[in-house]
C-alpha cells in the first residue's frame, strides 16, 4: 500500500550510520547526565563524612564541578573528541592511562570468546534446528535454557569450585601481572572463556536454532521437496541461506550479551580488564573512570550492532533492494 | 500465533489451563515442583533458621559440622541460617522491579498502540533509546552516581524492563485495535475506557501475561547481578548473590559458603526460566 | 511405462490425520494427458490433501494410509524417499496456491530453474531456463532471471511457480488454487496461460480451486468434493448442466454470476468438522433429499451415464438446476439518505491517494454496490463514511445533515443510523463475549427506548434479533471460538441491526465466506432488506455478488470513479475499458 521509496545501498549504510552516531551522543548524553545530576555528588564522595563546606567549595572548583551543568558536559565531549578521557580522582592519573592496559586485556578476552563461540553457535544452532526434536535437540535446548537462566557470575563461581577447588586444574583467580599480555598466561584465561562460552552458547544456539528451524518449515521449503530437490542440497539453497537473517543477528546479540557478561566475568576472576575497573570506579564513585569506561563500552557496543546491521542488510535481497 | 486465537484456543479456567499445559511435559512438571518448594524456602526459611542471619556464632570459614551444616562465613556467620534468609530479597526487589515496569511499560504500551502516529513513534523511540545500552551498563552507570542502593537497584532492574514490555503491549493492542470488534465499538462512538476494558485489555491480557514470567527470571538475574557486584544490596544484609561476593576469598576455605547459595540461585533461575518456557511455548503442531 | 496409462490416476485413497481420523477418503481421480480436471470443494473438504498426495506427500504429521497413486503408469505409493525423489517435480509437479510464500526468498529467478533442472540431471544452462521462462510468457533476459522473487508481481511470481513445475515435462502437474489472491484480470491471464499449456505440450493437470465459476471455463472433466471424499465427477459441461448429486445441485444454486443474475440459494447448515463428521453420507445432514438410508451408510460410488460417477443413494431424483429471476424490486425514488461529494483521502504524506473527488448519492430504500480490485479505494470510503477514518477533504452528509470526519463527533442518532459489517468474520467479534452479549451491547450504547429497560430488556431484543438473523438458538450464549465463518456473519449483522440503523454498509462481509454460505448470507440480507427497509452500501470485488444484490454498481480504480449506473447497465453493457476489462475477466458459467 504505503510506497517504499527505492534506496540505495549506499543511501542505508549512510543512514545507518547517522542513526548510530545520534545514538552515541545520546548515550553520552545519558552517561553524564546519570553520573551527574543524580544526588550523589564527587567531591562529597571524595572527602567523605569528614567534609566541611569550604573543604567541599573548594575541591569543587579544583575538579571544575562549579561550573554550569552544560558546560561541564561539552568540556566533557570537547575532551573525549581530542583524546582526553578526563582524570581519575581515586589514582590521580590521567583516565587513558589508568585503563590502556586493560582494555587490551578485555579484547583479548572478547576476541577470543567470540572465535571459540560463533562458529560453535552456528554449528550448534544449524545441527539442532535441522533436526528438530531429535535427541540432541532435546539435550540441547534444556542445557541452553539453563545456560540463559543462571547468571554469569553463579557459572562462574561453580566452575572455580569444580576445576579450581576441587579438581585443582587451573588458578581460580585470573591474576595477570600488570602490562603483560593475557595471551602469554593461558591458563588464566580459561576459566573466564569457559564461563563467557556457556553463558553466551545458550542464547546464541537458540536463536540460531528458531532460525534454522524456521527456514526449515517454510512454505518454500516444502516447495523444494515438492520438487524433487536433494535433501542436502534443500538445506545448503533454501534452508541456510534464508536463516542468515538469524545467523547475523546472533553476532549482535553476542555483542550485546558480552559486554555484560565480561564485566561481570572480570570481576568473578579478578581478570585486570576495563569491566573490573567500571565496577570498581563505581563503588568508589570515580567518576571521570565510570564515564569514559560506560561511552567506550558503549560505543563498542553500538558498533558492533551497527556492523550487524550493514551485514544484515548486505546478505539478505529483500532488505538489500527492498521494493 | 495471533492474539486472539491465543486467547480464543485457551479455553476454560486459568488454572485448569494452566495444569493442561504442563501435561506430559516432565521436566516442566519436575521444575514446577522445585520451583514451589524453593519458594517455600524463601518465604518460610528465617522461621526455621537455626541461627539469627546476622549473628556471629563461630570461627570465620570453619567447615560444615554438627552445629553448622554449611559451616560458617568469612564473618562467622552461620551458612544455613544466611541462605535460608537470603532468598527474600532476591525474590522480593525483582517482583518489586517487575510490578514497577509493568506499570509504566504497559501504560506506554496502551497508549502508543492506542493512539498511534506520533505519539507512537515518539514513545517507541525512546525506548530504542534505553534498549541501546546494555543492561549491566545501564545499572552501573545508573548506580554510578549513589554508589548504589535498593531503590536504584528496583529502578535500574524496572527500567531495563520497560521497553520489552512496552513493545509487547503495544504490539497487542495495536492488532486488537484493528480487529473490526474495535473498529464497530469505535464506530458506535463507545469511550476509551468502556473499549479499554471490554475490548482491549481481555484480550491482551494473555499475550502480556504469557512473558512475565521469563521477564521475572531476567529481573532475578540482572538484580542478583548487580548485588554480587557489590552495587545494590549493603553486604551484612543476607543474599545469597551478596554472599557469594563476600565469600569469595573462601573459595578454597570453605567452598560450601560459595556453593550453598550458587545452587539456590541456579536452581530458582532454572526452574523459574523452564516453567516460564512451558507457558510460553507454542503448541507444537 | 505403458503408452495409454492416464497422466495419473487415483484409486482408493486415504489419508489419515495425526488422530486417525480420515482427512480424504476412498477418493477415485483419474487425470488423462493434454487434460484438465477441476477438483472442486469449499474449505475443509480435503482438496489440497488430494493435491499433495498426487505427489506421494502428506502434510503435518498426516499420512497415506491406503489406496494406490499413479503418475505415467509408476506407482507413488510404497516408494522410497530417494524415488520419490526422482519423481516429484519430474513426472509429477506442484503449483502452490500462495507463491508469494512458495519461492525462495534467497534465489534468484533463474536459479530456481537451475536448482530444478539439475536436481533432475538436466542441464541448466542459460538457453534452457530462458526458454522455460519464455513458455510461460514471462520476460527471459538475463536481467529478468537475476532478480528476486520480491520483485516479482503475483501474476509473475503464479507464472514462475508454473515455469518451475513444466521446467521437467511432467506427465501432469497439480495447481492448487493457483489464482487465489490474484486480482480478476491477472487471474482470466493465469487460466488462459493453463489452457493453453495443455493444448501446446499434452499436459495433464489436476486444477484444485474452490470456484466452480472460474474452473468452468477451462476444465475438461470436473471432480467435486465434499468432507473428504469425491462426491461427484464427470465432463464438465455435462456436470454443470445436469447435477447427479444434491451438494453440487446446491452449490450450482449458491454461485452468483454477473452475466446471468439470479436469485442465489444457499445450502443450510455447514460442514462438519473433521473429527465430527456423520455415519454414512457426510452431506447427509444439509441435504433435502436425505433419507434414513443416506445417514446409516456412505452410498457407493454409481455410474448414472456414461462417464460420470457420483456417490448418491438418490442421484436419479436430483432435480435439474432451476434458476430462478431475480426478484423485482420497485425503482428507489425517495430522497438521498447518504450523499457523498468530493471525497479525498490520502496516505503516507500524499503518496497514495486512497479517494480522489469521490461523489455519489444513494436513496432511501437503495443498494449501492462499490466495486473495484484492492488498492482501488473501495475500503477507505466506507471507512470514511463509518466515521473510522477522517477524509482529507470532501463532505459526507446523512439525511442531509453532514456528519463529522469521526465516529465521536457525530451525534448519538446520527450513529445510531448509520451501522457497519466488516469483511473478516473471524476478527468481527470479541473472542471474550458471546453472540447475545456482542448484539446487546450496541443497545445500551446507542439504543433508543432499552436504556431504560435496562439489562434484561437489551438482552431480550438482542435474542430476537438473533433469531431474526437465523442463528440456531444453541449459538445464543456461545463465544465466537465455537461458531462458525456463516454464524459470526449472522451475529456480525444481527449487532448491526439491533439499533435499527437505516443505512447498512457492508465492507466484503461474504468474501472470506464459502459459496454456499455466501449466498445464504446474501438470501438472509436480502430478506431483512425487504423487511426492514434497509439502505445498503455494499462494498464488494465480485461482479457476480453486484449482480445479485444491488440496484445501481460504482466502479472505482485507483480511488477514482471510473463508471456508475444501473447494475444491469453497467454489467451488460459497460461504457468504460475498465469496466469492460474486469465484467470479460469474471468468471462466469456462461462462458
Amino acid at each position: 500500500m504505503a510506497g517504499v521509496k527505492r534506496q540505495s545501498l549506499g543511501g542505508l549504510v549512510a543512514r545507518r550510520v547517522g542513526i548510530a552516531v545520534v545514538l552515541l551522543w545520546i548515550v553520552s548524553l545519558l552517561v553524564f547526565a546519570a553520573t551527574q545530576v543524580l544526588p550523589g555528588d564527587t567531591a562529597s564522595a571524595i572527602l567523605g563524612k569528614t567534609a566541611t563546606p569550604d573543604s567541599l567549595a573548594q575541591l569543587r572548583a579544583q575538579l571544575g564541578l562549579d561550573r554550569p551543568l552544560l558546560q561541564q558536559y561539552t568540556d566533557w565531549l570537547g575532551g573525549l573528541l581530542h583524546g582526553d578521557l578526563g582524570r581519575s580522582l581515586a589514582a590521580g592519573l590521567p583516565v587513558g592511562d589508568l585503563i590502556g592496559d586493560r582494555v587490551g586485556a578485555t579484547l583479548t578476552l572478547a576476541a577470543v570468546t567470540l572465535v571459540l563461540l560463533v562458529p560453535l553457535a552456528l554449528l550448534l544452532g544449524v545441527l539442532t534446528g535441522t533436526r528438530r526434536d531429535g535427541k540432541l535437540d532435546q539435550v540441547v535446548s534444556w542445557i541452553t535454557l539453563a545456560g540463559v537462566a543462571v547468571p554469569e557470575f553463579v557459572t562462574g563461581t561453580l566452575l572455580a569450585l569444580l576445576l579450581a577447588t576441587w579438581l585443582g586444574w587451573l588458578p581460580a583467580v585470573s591474576l595477570i601481572p600488570p602490562g603483560e599480555s593475557p595471551l602469554a598466561h593461558p591458563q588464566y584465561m580459561v576459566l573466564p572463556v569457559l564461563t563467557l562460552l556457556v553463558a553466551g552458547l545458550a542464547s546464541t544456539v537458540r536463536l540460531v536454532r528458531v532460525g534454522v528451524a524456521q527456514a526449515a518449515a517454510a512454505d518454500y521449503t516444502e516447495m523444494a521437496r515438492l520438487s524433487g530437490i536433494p535433501e542436502r542440497r534443500v538445506v545448503r539453497r533454501w534452508v541456510l541461506p534464508n536463516a542468515l537473517a538469524a545467523g547475523v543477528q546472533v553476532i549482535a546479540l553476542t555483542a550485546q550479551w558480552l559486554v555484560g557478561g565480561i564485566v561481570i566475568v572480570e570481576t568473578v576472576f579478578q581478570y585486570p580488564g576495563i569491566g573490573q575497573t567500571l565496577v570498581q570506579s563505581v563503588q568508589s564513585q570515580d567518576i571521570p573512570v565510570v564515564q569514559a569506561v560506560a561511552l567506550l563500552i558503549a560505543a563498542i557496543y553500538v558498533l558492533l550492532n551497527l556492523l550487524a546491521d550493514i551485514a544484515l542488510v548486505l546478505l539478505v535481497p529483500r532488505l538489500r533492494s527492498a521494493r | 500465533m495471533s492474539v486472539t486465537e491465543a486467547t480464543a484456543a485457551r479455553p476454560g479456567r486459568p488454572l485448569t489451563a494452566f495444569r493442561r499445559r504442563f501435561e506430559g511435559r516432565r521436566a516442566g512438571q519436575v521444575a514446577c515442583l522445585l520451583l514451589a518448594l524453593l519458594l517455600l524456602v524463601v518465604v518460610f526459611g528465617p522461621l526455621v533458621a537455626p541461627y539469627g542471619a546476622s549473628e556471629i556464632v563461630g570461627i570465620p570459614y570453619s567447615g560444615p559440622s554438627g552445629s553448622h551444616w554449611l559451616g560458617t562465613d568469612y564473618l562467622g556467620h552461620d551458612v544455613l541460617s544466611r541462605v535460608l534468609d537470603g532468598g527474600r530479597s532476591v525474590v522480593a526487589y525483582a517482583l518489586l522491579a517487575m510490578a514497577t515496569a509493568y506499570g509504566v511499560g504497559g501504560v506506554a504500551g496502551l497508549v502508543a498502540g492506542l493512539r498511534g502516529g506520533l505519539v507512537d513513534a515518539t514513545l517507541m523511540r525512546l525506548m530504542d533509546v534505553i534498549l541501546a545500552f546494555p543492561p549491566i551498563l545501564l545499572l552501573l552507570v545508573l548506580a554510578s552516581g549513589v554508589g548504589g542502593s535498593t531503590a536504584i537497584l528496583v529502578a535500574g532492574v524496572a527500567l531495563v524492563n520497560v521497553p520489552g514490555i512496552a513493545r509487547v503491549v503495544r504490539a497487542a493492542t495495536a492488532e486488537v485495535a484493528t480487529r473490526s470488534y474495535v473498529e464497530a465499538a469505535v464506530a458506535r462512538g463507545a469511550g476509551t475506557v468502556p473499549i479499554l476494558r471490554h475490548d482491549v485489555l481481555p484480550n491482551i491480557a494473555a499475550t502480556v501475561a504469557a512473558d512475565a514470567g521469563t521477564r521475572f527470571a531476567i529481573s532475578i538475574l540482572l538484580a542478583a547481578s548487580m548485588n554480587f557486584l557489590g552495587v545494590g544490596i549493603e553486604p551484612p544484609s543476607p543474599d545469597w548473590a551478596v554472599m557469594m561476593t563476600e565469600n569469595r576469598s573462601g573459595l578454597t576455605l570453605q567452598p560450601w559458603a560459595l556453593l550453598a547459595p550458587a545452587l539456590l540461585l541456579a536452581t530458582l533461575t532454572v526452574t523459574v526460566s523452564v516453567v516460564a518456557d512451558v507457558l510460553t511455548r507454542e503448541e507444537e503442531r | 511405462m505403458s503408452a495409454d496409462a492416464a497422466a495419473l490416476e487415483i484409486a482408493g485413497l486415504v489419508v489419515r490425520a495425526p488422530g486417525g481420523a480420515a482427512i480424504v477418503e476412498q477418493v477415485e481421480l483419474t487425470v488423462r494427458g493434454a487434460e484438465i480436471v477441476a477438483l472442486v470443494g469449499e474449505s475443509g473438504s480435503g482438496k489440497t490433501t488430494c493435491g499433495l498426495a498426487a505427489l506421494g506427500f502428506a502434510r503435518d504429521g498426516a499420512r497415506i494410509d491406503g489406496g494406490s497413486v499413479r503418475v505415467a503408469g509408476r506407482e507413488l505409493l510404497g516408494l522410497g524417499e530417494r524415488e520419490l525423489r526422482g519423481v516429484r517435480g519430474r513426472h509429477v509437479s506442484y503449483v502452490p496456491q500462495n507463491p508469494g510464500s512458495a519461492l525462495n526468498p534467497a534465489m534468484r529467478v533463474g536459479d530456481h530453474l537451475r536448482e530444478l533442472l539439475r536436481a533432475h540431471g538436466r542441464a541448466g544452462d542459460d538457453a534452457v531456463v530462458q526458454a522455460a521462462l519464455e513458455r510461460v510468457h514471462l520476460p527471459g533476459e538475463r536481467a529478468f532471471r537475476r532478480r528476486w522473487p520480491h520483485q516479482l508481481s503475483g501474476g509473475q511470481q503464479q507464472r514462475l511457480a508454473i515455469a518451475l513445475a513444466l521446467a521437467c515435462e511432467p506427465a501432469v502437474a497439480v495447481m492448487d488454487e493457483p489464482t487465489t489472491g490474484l486480482d480478476v484480470v491477472t487471474q482470466a491471464r493465469i487460466l488462459d496461460e493453463v489452457r493453453r499449456l495443455r493444448d501446446a505440450s499434452g499436459l495433464g493437470v489436476l486444477y484444485i480451486s474452490h470456484d466452480l465459476a472460474a474452473v468452468a471455463s477451462i476444465a475438461d472433466r470436473i471432480a467435486v468434493m465434499y468432507a473428504g471424499r469425491v462426491v461427484e465427477q464427470g465432463p464438465a459441461a455435462e456436470l454443470l448442466a445436469r447435477p447427479c448429486h444434491p451438494y453440487t445441485r446446491g452449490l450450482l444454486a449458491s454461485l452468483p454470476d454477473h452475466r446471468e443474475p439470479r436469485r442465489l440459494r444457499g445450502i443450510g447448515g455447514a460442514v462438519a468438522a473433521l473429527d465430527a463428521r456423520p455415519a454414512g453420507c457426510a452431506f447427509a445432514p444439509r441435504c433435502p433429499l436425505a433419507s434414513d438410508a443416506c445417514r446409516a451408510q456412505a452410498p457407493p460410488l454409481t455410474s448414472p451415464a456414461a462417464d460420470r460417477a457420483v456417490r448418491c443413494f438418490h442421484a436419479a431424483q436430483t432435480p435439474p438446476p432451476a434458476f430462478e429471476p431475480l426478484p423485482q424490486r420497485a425503482a428507489a425514488d425517495g430522497a438521498a439518505l447518504l450523499a457523498v461529494r468530493d471525497l479525498r483521502v490520502s496516505f503516507g504524506g500524499g503518496d497514495v491517494v486512497a479517494a480522489d473527488d469521490v461523489g455519489f448519492a444513494l436513496a432511501r430504500g437503495e443498494c449501492l454496490a462499490l466495486v473495484g480490485e484492492s488498492g482501488s479505494g473501495k475500503t477507505t470510503i466506507a471507512r470514511c463514511v463509518a466515521g473510522l477514518q477522517r477524509p482529507d477533504g470532501g463532505e459526507i452528509a446523512l439525511a442531509g445533515e453532514p456528519l463529522a470526519g469521526f465516529a465521536r463527533g457525530r451525534t448519538r442518532e446520527q450513529r445510531r443510523r448509520l451501522q457497519i459489517v466488516f469483511q473478516n468474520p473471524y476478527q468481527s467479534l470479541n473472542p471474550r463475549e458471546t453472540a447475545i452479549e456482542a448484539v446487546a451491547r450496541p443497545l445500551r450504547e446507542l439504543g433508543r427506548d432499552h436504556a431504560a429497560g435496562g439489562r434484561a430488556a437489551s438482552l431480550r431484543a438482542a435474542e430476537q434479533m438473533l433469531e431474526r438473523v437465523q442463528l440456531p438458538r444453541r449459538l445464543a450464549h456461545s463465544r465466537p471460538a465455537a461458531l462458525s465463518g456463516g454464524e459470526l456473519q449472522r451475529v456480525a449483522i444481527a449487532r448491526a441491526l439491533v439499533v435499527e440503523p437505516e443505512l447498512l454498509l457492508c465492507d466484503e462481509i461474504t468474501s472470506a465466506l464459502d459459496v454456499s454460505v455466501q449466498a445464504a448470507v446474501l438470501e438472509l440480507l436480502g430478506g431483512l432488506r425487504d423487511e426492514l427497509g434497509l439502505t445498503l452500501l455494499f462494498i464488494t470485488h465480485d461482479l457476480g455478488v453486484v449482480a445479485a444484490i444491488a440496484d445501481r454498481v460504482l466502479v472505482l480504480q485507483r480511488g477514482s470513479v471510473v463508471e456508475t449506473g444501473p447494475v444491469g447497465q453497467v454489467v451488460r453493457a459497460p461504457a468504460q475499458p475498465y469496466t469492460q476489462e474486469l465484467v470479460a475477466a469474471a468468471p462466469s458459467l456462461s462462458r
